[in-house]
């Protein structure tokens, strides 16, 4: 697959999706009485909210596979859902081929709805128990192409799932009726009925057992290949991301800790949480586990330490990090690292 | 003298649409101080196996033949009241998800001491200094403050390292996981496993690790048993199952892992799916899936075969040896 995408760095590559500088934060709901806080004396009202995302900056290649990796709660599954549209951020902007799209009427948004698709973790959850399998597939077809015929809508619901491995006879089943990898690829077929051409996936195999993962991820390569999709793929399966991303994006409390071509990333992680996140896999080929321990616990996003979000847990941190928010700064070809030590050169 | 010997175990559950077989002809022995990992994928009957041993398989279910040999008794005929004796006491249990094993209207304290009342008869001082005693073990900062938290004011890895210290109050001598990282995140599972390693190392605890996810089997344990619809299929050291897998199953699982195919190539898939219990196919009920399938496969279930410490279930692997 690797080969089949245009080489980073080259000027053929612009970016299909941009998002610039997003931040989001859901308000905790609480009575006014618990928002009054005392401080310095005097009553004041504080709200409080969960700081989901904070100064996210990336840019999404035409072709590529971007994969976002980070543990629960470092705002991955928010970052897909505000690209998606599914979420407004609270500052910030999505760029879809240089235009806007976050501030997007439903209406305008339609035509790009057509061309960016989802996928989502649960295959469980995501299909409409009550709607057959032809109806789940031809709802969106019907819905963005109202001039299409009723054979029109039959053959192209009919290709999409043969592509995706599932006989078009069983499109009178309804969900229950699968397996939950036959159920995956209905909702990856849902996904390709548009013929889109940007897919985000959120955690689309983590659900499934061993096996049918790999069946999973041969179909989306197959996809991608056949389609020249490009995907923001959602995961925590740090095994699954060096096989399938060309680049990927390490996140830490909603904030972008690294970005690096996939072969880079593993062969020599940067920053010093990336370095910690990679120790941690288990693998079927490495006895002594080598793994590097992180002092204390990820805090929660409603106080976000000051400064560098990683500094509490860092082996390297300085005064400098307690203070000032690294930002993400190029160090080698395309990697990105966010890290005050890599900056001034003590961490090697 | 193996520490826990299961012998021929068959579960059963009667249905309306007729008897499934969760268990068939299950059998496997732990060694004092050895660990055995359970690995296979879900409905394979790993877990079946795990509550089969302490007797925890809710009804209809029903042991319908074989024995669980632990410390001179046999589990599987034991009543409830000789199961209470054993159950968290000589043998523990730890859980995949430490918000549903821990009881979220009591203190951490309550439910340690709780624990240690059922089992020894020993004042309240003393049992909270083998609880705090037991949260220190597992690496809880400030464990006496632990004592009057409840579980939501802790985070996911510091619950299930209390769910280990509950475990490991009254010294068991086996402690069987059941997906004990599954819920967490990756440098968490690190360290769980790394602390489970450490505390049967100090105890020698003989532990059976249950799990999907074969790179925690590799760095943990010492021997594996691969389940498949309710069947052993191959057992042996676990380097020998990952490095030299002889059942097909087991080796396409394993080769089905992406680090097992460079970047960027398709995986190597197993096609199909495993059948649910209700309609196991005839004779090797991998059959349907395999590639070296033969005619006898169709029509009857594999004995074992033994090939350099693998005990293997398979024709076309015993075929072949016999061969060669």
């Amino acid at each position: 697959m690797s080969g089949a995408n245009p080489q980073p760095g080259t000027a053929l590559d612009a970016p299909l999706l941009e998002i610039r500088d997003v931040w989001k934060e859901f308000p905790l709901v609480s009575g006014l009485l618990e928002q009054l806080k005392f401080e310095r004396g005097r009553l004041v009202r504080k709200r409080e909210s969960v700081k989901a995302l904070n100064g996210v900056s990336l840019d999404i290649r035409q072709g590529e596979a971007l994969c976002v990796v980070g543990e629960s709660g470092c705002g991955k599954s928010t970052l897909a859902r505000v690209v998606m549209g599914l979420l407004e951020p609270t500052s910030g902007e999505i760029r879809f081929e240089g235009q806007r799209i976050d501030n997007l009427s439903t209406g305008r948004m339609l035509p790009f709805r057509r061309r960016m698709q989802m996928i989502f973790q649960n295959p469980y959850a995501s299909l409409n128990p009550r709607m057959t399998v032809r109806q789940t597939l031809e709802e969106p077809v019907r819905f963005h192409h109202p001039s299409f015929s009723g054979d029109d809508v039959r053959t192209q619901v009919a290709e999409v799932m043969k592509s995706v491995g599932v006989d078009p006879s069983w499109a009178e089943r309804f969900p229950h009726e699968f397996s939950g990898g036959q159920r995956q690829r209905i909702s990856i077929a849902r996904a390709l009925t548009m013929n889109p051409e940007f897919i985000v996936a959120d955690e689309p195999i983590s659900a499934l057992d061993v096996s049918i993962q790999a069946q999973v991820l041969n179909l989306l390569m197959d996809a991608q290949q056949q389609r020249g999709l490009t995907y923001l793929f959602i995961t925590h399966d740090l095994s699954v991301v060096e096989h399938f991303g060309s680049r990927v994006a390490v996140m830490y409390l909603g904030t972008l800790c690294e970005l690096a071509e996939t072969r880079r990333l593993f062969a020599s992680p940067r920053h010093p949480y990336t370095q910690a996140l990679l120790s941690a896999i288990p693998r079927l080929d490495r006895k002594d586990s080598g793994h590097i321990r992180l002092k204390g616990e990820v805090p929660t996003p409603i106080n976000l330490p000051t400064g560098c979000v990683f500094h509490k847990r860092c082996p390297h941190a300085k005064q400098r990090c307690e203070q000032e928010i690294p930002s993400p700064l190029p160090v080698d070809e395309g990697t990105l690292v966010a890290c005050h030590g890599i900056e001034e050169g003590w961490i090697e | 003298m193996a520490l826990l010997e299961v012998k021929n175990l068959e579960v059963r559950f009667p249905l309306r649409q007729g008897e499934l077989t969760a268990l068939n002809d299950v059998s496997f022995t732990l060694n004092q101080g050895e660990r055995l990992g359970i690995v296979g994928e879900s409905g394979a009957g790993k877990s079946v196996a795990a509550f089969t041993i302490l007797k925890l398989i809710g009804k209809p279910g029903y042991i319908a033949a074989g024995e669980v040999r632990f410390e001179g008794r046999d589990l599987a005929r034991c009543s409830d009241r000789e199961m209470q004796q054993i159950r968290g006491n000589r043998i523990s249990m730890i859980f995949q998800d430490p918000m549903m094993t821990l009881n979220p209207v009591l203190t951490i304290g309550e439910q340690m001491v709780e624990c240690l009342h059922a089992h020894q008869k020993i004042g309240a001082r003393e049992a909270r200094e083998i609880a705090v005693e037991k949260l220190r073990q597992v690496h809880i900062p400030s464990p006496e403050a632990r004592l009057q938290q409840y579980p939501h004011e802790l985070s996911g890895g510091m619950r299930q390292r209390v769910v280990i210290a509950i475990a490991l109050l009254t010294h068991p001598a086996v402690i069987i996981a059941d997906e004990p990282t599954t819920a967490l995140d990756v440098t968490i599972q690190a360290e769980i496993m790394e602390l489970l390693l450490e505390l049967c190392e100090q105890e020698n605890l003989a532990l059976i690790l249950i799990t999907h996810d074969l790179g925690v089997v590799a760095q943990t344990t010492q021997r594996t048993i691969v389940m498949y619809a309710g069947h052993i299929v191959e057992e042996g050291p676990t380097s020998e199952i990952i490095n030299n897998a002889r059942h097909p199953y087991t080796q396409g699982l394993i080769n089905a892992l992406p680090e097992r195919t460079r970047p960027g190539q398709r995986l190597n898939q197993i096609p199909g799916v495993m059948p649910p219990l209700t309609s196991i196919p005839s004779g090797c009920a991998f059959h349907p899936r395999c590639e070296h399938v033969l005619p006898i496969c169709r029509s009857e279930l594999p004995d074992y075969s033994v090939a350099d410490g693998n005990r293997v279930a398979c024709h076309y692997v015993a075929q072949r040896e016999t061969t060669t």
